[in-house]
């Protein structure tokens, strides 16, 4: 049978139906208008009309990271593109597979400063794993597959296809034939780790006296959170997961003692900064998570397993290097622990446990159960419960997504998407989209503030042409909070631009999209309020929480600080 | 301390600026830069030469290595290599003195006049930096009015080979 004749444009539509891809997600342009005409009226690829462009990015990613499939999105070129920009960071700085179509003048224009016109590949260069510009359209099916294939494998992130008008033309049609696969002579990630370096991983993991585990996003990547559940579970060691990794291991097990890093928990900073063997598991040392680096776990001697081996001994020097997908590291540690009679020395790791026992009994979370203000810690704590600690949550970026990390305790991965790289203000709602597009029968939410929730406000409106029924949290406290945290603290009290004045009526707002809005001012009719929300399952509910003004975040470690010099609050101040 | 990268990358438009923008992104230091296509049409070879610690230069390494078009990196420095500069300089040589001592001073210096005029020498010099900048240094400022200089280009010894 020959192939089918198809037009740069069809090709693209049919590429994606054999790749698999249910959802796309864009904003019709100019120079894409080829690429829309075929997708009218066909089915297969579900194209999803977001509002903005940076919503599309953040919608394709909040797919991504919560089914683990590359989260794709089509923009025109120009002003749809840079528009993207923002979104493609974010999903560059934490590692998500996504392909990114974007227009562009047809190519005799190029360079002349066209209608619409950027270099797109120049200006997403420094914010993508690789990006092409398709010059032929006999090239388009194989670049197309080099970019999903780059996308998804080793380290994933996003990937850009800048398709110029004329190579999607409707009048010109060749054959097509889906490569199944293909071959990049520069492109081989390792896979399998180093078995001597795995054998003396295990000897120092087993040699250990004090030992740590400490789990990042790499863990969600690799889908290796059930191997790393049965080596935690053999070593009997505690783990910390760092923002990116919460879920990997379950947030309700003993073992587990809580988030690391600035805002993460006593028990896991101290546990950090006093054990003498780390074991490193697909997390890159990020300034956050270490505080400063003089300081950073200074009796230890550290194992660290990434696919990325510029991410080994980047910020923090190793003893044993792994470079290889966790998953496959894991299964191979699993099986030497396994077949060994050495087992870690009894005492000193319940030693171990009973000094991690102490530093746990300082409540490092607690907070004023007894306030007449809102707590923005109480209203999660009543999400999590009604909704079981079940839910796929979304969060933005400032303090309450600080809070969501501490108090929503996720047992399970891919249910905790946030922007933790670039910390990206906006990513929340549309991030939720693309999550409840791939998960319909699910309880979304997104937890976010009066300022973030306003950077991508505009999504309501998709929400409601989609029926998305994503739960909104909004931890209203008229303020930047993180940003005015970091000013009561740093800088002497002085505000500056840091309150938000002039807020729209978040109630009304919710309900001019056509949705449902709840505004709760007291700390009695939260419960009351999340179980009547959460109750409409089929509407989108936007509550619009006053919370208490003036609540940090703790604990807290400056930045500059080491793991050992908490705050714990402001009444009790070093740890 | 004084790194010469090797890297072979796919003959591509924009291989160039993926290397380049790696560089300014992560602060990394480009003391010179040399590209050209290779006996393979599909690649270019391209000598890097950096400052930086070992731990700096470990971390271009490896970052040179995760860009897409790169198909492999070498630290020449690691081991014997041979390197080479390529400059051609214009002197100002006017009057049959200073013409007699700019021509012994190639001379020693092993470089080539290339074109003469009445007023002018264009010498062809090749060799390490160090020897071009000794060669520019003993004829003087006074003499030289334009200078050209390829960046370094550099070689494995030996049975140390940076191909595919």
């Amino acid at each position: 049978m020959n192939p089918v004749e198809l037009s740069g444009g069809q090709i693209i539509v049919q590429f994606l139906k054999d790749e698999g891809i249910d959802f796309v997600f864009g904003y019709p342009g100019g120079a894409v208008l080829h690429i829309y005409d075929a997708l009218y009226g066909q089915e297969g690829v579900k194209h999803i009309l977001v509002r903005h462009e940076q919503a599309a990015a953040h919608a394709a990613d909040g797919y991504a990271r919560a089914t683990g499939k590359p989260g794709v999105l089509l923009v025109t070129s120009g002003p749809g593109i840079t528009n993207a920009v923002t979104g493609i960071a974010t999903a560059f700085m934490d590692s998500i597979p996504m392909v990114i179509l974007s227009g562009q003048v047809a190519l005799p224009y190029i360079g002349s400063d066209a209608f619409q016109e950027v270099d797109a590949v120049g200006i997403t260069r420094p914010c993508v794993k690789h990006n092409f510009l398709v010059k032929d359209v006999r090239d388009l099916a194989e670049t197309l597959k080099k970019a999903f294939y780059i996308a998804n494998t080793g380290r994933p992130g996003p990937v850009l296809v800048d398709i110029p008008k004329d190579t999607t033309d409707p009048k010109i049609k060749i054959p097509y034939v889906y490569p199944k696969s293909v071959e990049i002579r520069s492109y081989n990630p390792v896979v399998k780790g180093h078995p001597g370096q795995i054998r003396r991983a295990a000897d120092l993991i087993l040699s250990a006296r004090r030992p740590m585990l400490y789990t990042g996003g790499g863990v969600v990547l690799s889908e290796a959170s059930k191997e790393l559940i049965e080596f935690t579970k053999i070593l009997g060691y505690p783990i910390t997961n760092t923002l990116m990794g919460l879920g990997s291991y379950p947030a309700t097990d003993r073992q587990f003692v809580g988030m690391l890093g600035m805002h993460g928990t006593y028990e896991a900073n101290m546990a950090m900064h006093e054990c003498d063997v780390l074991i490193a598991i697909g997390a890159r040392f990020d300034d956050r998570v270490t505080g400063k680096l003089a300081l950073f776990c200074p009796t230890a001697k550290i194992v660290h397993i990434d696919i990325d081996p510029s991410s080994i001994s980047k910020n923090v020097k190793v003893e044993v290097p792994i470079v290889g997908d966790v998953k496959d590291v894991l299964q191979e540690l699993i099986k030497l622990l396994k077949n060994t009679d050495v087992v870690p020395n009894p005492e000193a790791l319940a030693k171990w446990w009973n000094q991690i026992e102490q530093w746990r009994t300082k409540d490092c979370l607690s907070y004023d159960r007894t306030s007449a203000l809102i707590k923005p810690q109480y209203v999660l704590e009543k999400v999590y419960e009604v909704t079981r600690g079940e839910a796929y949550v979304t969060s933005d970026v400032g303090q309450h997504q600080m809070w969501a990390a501490q108090f929503y305790k996720f047992d399970q991965p891919r249910r905790w998407i946030n922007s933790g790289g670039l910390g990206t203000m906006g990513f929340g709602l549309p991030s939720a989209m693309g999550v409840q597009l791939a998960f319909p029968g699910s309880d979304v939410v997104c937890v976010t503030g009066e300022a973030s929730i306003q950077m991508c406000i505009q999504e309501l409106s998709t929400c409601l042409q989609y029926g998305l029924p994503i739960k909104i949290i909004n931890l209203n406290n008229r303020y930047m909070g993180m940003v005015r945290q970091w000013q009561e603290f740093f800088y002497e009290g002085r505000y500056s631009m840091s309150y938000m004045d002039a807020l729209p009526d978040f109630v009304k707002l919710a309900e001019a999209y056509g949705h449902v809005g709840m505004r709760i001012d007291n700390p009695g009719d939260v419960e009351a309020a999340v179980k009547e929300a959460f109750a409409l399952k089929d509407r989108l509910v936007f509550m619009d929480f006053r919370t208490d003004q003036t609540e940090n975040v703790y604990p807290m470690i400056q930045a500059g600080k080491g793991h050992h010099e908490m705050h714990l609050s402001s009444e009790r101040e070093l740890a | 301390m004084r790194h010469i990268i090797s890297v072979l990358l796919e003959n591509e438009s924009g291989a160039l600026s993926r290397v380049a923008g790696l560089f300014s992104a992560r602060g990394y230091n480009i003391e010179s830069l040399t590209v050209a296509p290779t006996e393979d049409a599909s690649l270019s070879r391209m000598t890097i030469v950096t400052r930086g610690t070992d731990d700096i230069v470990e971390q271009i390494i490896k970052q040179l290595n995760k860009l897409i078009d790169v198909v492999k990196v070498s630290n020449l420095s690691e081991s014997e290599q041979l390197e080479r500069e390529l400059s051609l300089i214009k002197l100002r040589a006017e009057g049959s003195e200073a013409r007699a001592e700019l021509k012994r001073l190639t001379d020693i210096f092993r470089g080539h006049v290339i074109d003469v005029t009445e007023s002018t020498y264009i010498v062809e010099l090749t060799g390490t930096g160090d020897k071009i900048d000794a060669f520019l240094k003993a004829v003087g400022r006074k003499f030289i009015i334009e200078v050209v200089r390829s960046g370094a280009t550099g070689i494995g010894r030996g049975d140390r080979s940076l191909v595919l």
